[in-house]
């Protein structure tokens, strides 16, 4: 594995920088246009919730190779607040911004891998991943 | 950056030419309410047909505007949504059933000239 990219997440511009790069990764490894969207959006979402929630954090490109198949590694990172309920924050329509509370859950059903760790007090980590169909 | 909003007779014509960033969407959320009092349009198209990414937060804006236009006697018709965003609105859960859309810029004037005919 290894890492093949990062965009810190400080400004809200660099949400849109974070979805573009993703999208140009996704394009070179020969996803196509629908899962193109797919992981600009995922990464949206992931980009957004850092810069609303823990105000600073990053997110990790990866290119996966296993012996039959490639795909895309995306981890989201930050050290804010962190999540207390993790079931909750999983559910359609939970949102603590007023926000449509789609975007976790959105991500999951996004992307073929999702993992949500996360440490009140500590920080938050999101890892997702897609596979070239 | 500001998202240009043309009017044609009683109607409201803005095309979506760039990749949104959360401040332009609010901005344009704005602009376009601000266009719709001063002018008094009964009618608006918002065409999405370069819109390659819809996320949560710009599928709430633009859900938003079509209800507070609506509010102020304005209706509203996305057109244009690419099959790649459609798929991914579904991903999100975001269904934007209350919102009027059309295929393109052409039957969705056709559609804001039916509905306002009523
Ligand atoms: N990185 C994070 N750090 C702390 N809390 C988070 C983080 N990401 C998400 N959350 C919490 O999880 C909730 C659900 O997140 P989710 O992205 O699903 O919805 P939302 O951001 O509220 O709305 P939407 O994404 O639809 O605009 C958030 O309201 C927030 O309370
Ligand atoms: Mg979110």
């Amino acid at each position: 594995m290894e890492i093949k990219s990062c965009v810190k997440i400080r400004k809200e511009w660099d949400i849109v920088s974070a979805r573009q790069m993703g999208r140009e990764m996704a394009k070179e490894l020969g996803f196509g246009t629908v899962d193109q969207a797919r992981i600009a959006t995922a990464i949206s979402e992931l980009a957004r919730n850092i810069y609303l929630y823990a105000e600073d954090g990053q997110i990790d490109y990866e290119v996966i190779t296993e012996v039959n198949r490639r795909g895309i590694k995306i981890t989201a990172h930050d050290n804010g607040p962190g999540i207390e309920d993790l079931g909750r924050v999983m559910e359609d329509g939970y949102s603590t911004s007023g926000g449509l509370g789609a975007g976790l859950p959105g991500v999951k059903r996004l992307m073929n891998h999702f993992d949500l760790q996360s440490e009140p007090g500590k920080g938050t980590t999101v890892t997702a991943i897609k596979w070239v169909r | 950056m500001r998202i240009p909003i043309l009017k044609l007779h009683n109607y409201l014509l803005v095309s979506i030419q760039v990749d949104l960033d959360d401040q332009t969407a609010i901005r344009f959320q704005e602009d376009l309410l601000d266009k719709i009092h001063k002018s008094g349009a009964t009618g608006v198209v918002i065409d999405l047909t370069s819109v390659d990414i819809i996320d949560s937060f710009i599928a709430k804006v633009l859900g938003d505007v079509v209800t507070m236009s609506d509010l102020m006697g304005a209706k509203v018709v996305l057109t244009g949504i690419q099959p790649a965003v459609a798929m991914t609105l579904i991903d999100l859960g975001v269904h934007m059933q209350n919102v009027p859309t059309a295929l393109n810029l052409e039957q969705g004037l056709i559609k804001l000239r039916q509905e306002l005919e009523e």
